[in-house]
């Protein structure tokens, strides 16, 4: 292998970690507020049918990416009303927005298979992308891999720093104390789902209008319960979730460029490894149980009722 | 939240109508979502969840899809009772599959009455060896068994799609991706005359009573649920929660790949690059409709079934996308979480809030 083969197996492990990235920023910051939402899976597939749904009929990426936003926030309030409203239990709330996601995306997307779109323009950075080397590999990426990034540095700052930051980490870690200084716990709690399922839309969209990009049936093929992995991979911290991200975007690459790198596995192998790594990782990470107490937020997947 | 108020009990009639409730939710917005598609919604609505099983055939057919459900639906039900979170019950169907696939193959020569049963040992077998994985995990380095296990589903995809693919692909089947069909001894024997409904159906409800008896008889189905419904009162008894991992995991686990058996020893008749789709994922639904009760849940897979063959049959005559089954069954466990907010909370009877200011002596309005 030469420096010429890498070069595309890592700018392509770029795009297979934003969708990561994304979705499991959203998560992180969902689960930092005390909220478990296992419907990931459901709101990356209901993201990526209605982005490239838009995209197509209206041939506008950017109402497509605001649609997917706004389509995966609505299945995510539904998570909201349940969990946050009606006390639900979020596991199988979690697990009922996955199934309904699933459903919905493969009913909504019936007419759209088999079609295609123009997958965003990428930005090739002045001066930056004309070095050789490092001008492929990290300044000709479309907008959304920058975003991606800049958003995890973002929310990492706001988690540590910013006000509002710091009352939803109180809201996670016990939010009996929270409401009784008098935060609007479930107000908070009902934002910081939004917040999940608007960035797992984008990365339901970011894998159906950049990197395939059409519609296929099922399409995040597991991303949402990897981006769900990342966030313990991450110990609930942003920029653990980009190393998480690069490295299983890395490993998914490698099954798309397994033969060309001389590898003789069968390609079902191959497509195995993300789902293997994402184990390894989980064992890896769960079997010192005292770094998963310390980092993990106290109250999470408890309901919270304001009036006991 | 105001208007509620938390019971003084969980309410037991409310726990038994809360399932009706959900499906009665699901059937008016089907309709709803019917009449928007265009469809005259009784019509449509016959077609969907009427006709399909108005036929001995199509009573037959949801006998048929009623049994990887009951299957599955009734091991998750077990362990989703003690709070353990199996959901890769489609994966652990697959390698059952593939495990009593590979003994229908390797002995296609053999006629004889013990195959059948070998298959279904052989399947019961797999999918418990599949399902260690995550309780292994689990109660060995405390990982989570919801992702593990759902992980693992995809592995058992890629797995099914390798073999019939390459080692097990019929050499006489023009390249397609599937085994030799299997001959009649592999084949799990009909019920009736003319119907698919075979002998797993009956088997299944022979587990069911089992698992009935294991849940409200035997102490380590106590163990369960008390582990379930109190941990720490279980823990406070010293009831292991390593033992109920396991357990869970074995039993909906060697359930879920006996369902599998059951599909290709059954229906399909051979190995196919896709054994199921997404019973397992249904069984999560079942289970909950089915109230985590062994018989609710047989209940909840006859209606999960008439989801699956009403969606079949609006297709062939609606022309409506039968991808509309996912829909309802989503639909259908967000109603049931809803409605089992009454179970603990009711609404306040408005006579209590009037009367609360007439009685401090002064009304301010």
């Amino acid at each position: 292998m030469t420096i010429d083969d890498l070069i595309p197996f890592l700018a392509s492990t770029a795009g297979a970690a934003t969708p990561l990235i994304l979705a499991a920023t959203g998560e992180l910051v969902t689960e930092r507020a005390g909220v478990l939402n296992l419907g990931v899976e459901g709101m990356m597939l209901t993201g990526a049918v209605a982005g490239f749904g838009v995209t197509l009929v209206t041939g506008s990426a950017t109402l497509g990416l605001l649609a997917a936003m706004g389509a995966a926030m609505a299945v995510a309030l539904i998570f909201a009303v349940l969990t946050l409203s009606l006390q639900t239990n979020q596991v199988a709330t979690g697990l009922a927005l996955t199934l309904f996601g699933v459903g919905l995306s493969a009913f909504a997307g019936k007419g759209l298979a088999g079609q295609t779109v123009e997958p965003l323009p990428r930005i090739f950075i002045p001066f930056l992308s004309d070095l050789p080397f490092v001008g492929p590999l990290l300044f000709r990426f479309d907008g959304l891999v920058y975003a991606a990034l800049l958003l995890v540095v973002a929310v990492g700052w706001g988690l540590a720093h910013s006000r509002p930051g710091l009352i939803l980490r109180a809201i996670g870690e016990s939010p009996d104390s929270a409401h009784a200084i008098g935060y609007p716990v479930i107000a908070l709690r009902y934002a910081a789902v939004l917040f999940g399922g608007a960035l797992a839309g984008l990365a339901g969209a970011y894998m159906s209008m950049v990197l395939t990009p059409m519609w296929v049936e099922g399409m995040t093929a597991g991303r949402g319960w990897i981006a769900l992995a990342l966030v313990v991979f991450a110990t609930w911290k942003p920029r653990g979730v980009v190393l998480g991200a690069y490295l299983f975007g890395g490993v998914t690459v490698l099954q798309f460029h397994g033969q060309g790198l001389g590898l003789a596995i069968p390609s079902e192998f191959l497509s195995m490894l993300p789902y293997l790594a994402t184990i390894a990782v989980l064992v890896f990470i769960s079997r010192d149980a005292h770094t998963i107490l310390l980092n993990k937020p106290m109250s999470l997947g408890v309901s919270f009722r304001a009036d006991h | 939240m105001s208007r509620l108020e938390a019971r003084l009990e969980p309410s037991r009639a409310m726990m038994l109508a809360s399932p009706l409730i959900a499906a009665a939710a699901m059937l008016v917005s089907g309709s709803l979502l019917f009449s928007f598609l265009g469809q005259e919604p009784l019509h449509a609505f016959y077609v969907y969840f009427i006709k399909p099983a108005s036929t001995a055939y199509g009573i037959g057919e949801l006998l048929l899809k009623a049994t990887p459900l009951i299957l599955c639906g009734v091991g998750l039900a077990l362990g989703f009772r003690a709070s353990v979170w199996n959901i890769g019950a489609d994966g652990q169907l697959t390698v059952g599959a593939i495990a009593g696939g590979c003994v229908a193959l390797y002995f296609q020569d053999v006629e004889a009455v013990w195959l059948v049963p070998l298959m279904l040992l052989a399947g019961a077998l797999g999918g418990m060896a599949w399902a260690a994985i995550p309780a292994l995990l689990r109660t060995r380095f405390n990982t989570s068994e919801i992702l593990v296990s759902l992980m693992l589903v995809y592995v058992a995809y890629l797995l099914l799609s390798y073999l019939v693919h390459g080692p097990l692909r019929d050499p006489d089947g023009f390249n397609f991706p599937q085994s030799r069909m299997f001959h009649d001894a592999a084949l799990l024997p009909l019920l009736f005359e003319g119907l698919r409904t075979n002998a797993a159906f009956p088997l299944s409800l022979v587990l069911v009573g089992g698992a009935w008896f294991f849940c409200a008889r035997t102490f380590a189905g106590y163990r369960m649920q008390v582990s379930g419904m109190a941990p720490a009162a279980a823990a406070y008894a010293g009831f292991s929660e390593k033992r109920n991992v396991w357990l869970g995991f074995m039993l909906s686990g060697g359930l879920a790949g006996l369902a599998g058996v059951g599909e290709v020893a059954g229906p399909i008749g051979q190995l196919q690059s896709s054994v199921s789709p997404g019973y397992g994922f249904a069984a999560i639904i079942v289970a909950y409709v089915g109230r985590l009760h062994p018989l609710g849940v047989v209940l909840a897979a006859v209606l999960m079934s008439l989801l699956y063959i009403g969606g079949e049959s609006a297709q062939m005559e609606l022309q409506l996308p039968s991808a509309i089954t996912g829909l309802f069954q989503g639909l259908l466990l967000f109603y049931l979480l809803a409605a089992d907010l009454f179970i603990h909370y009711r609404f306040k009877p408005a006579a209590r809030v009037s009367a609360l200011p007439a009685a401090s002596g002064g009304n301010a309005a």
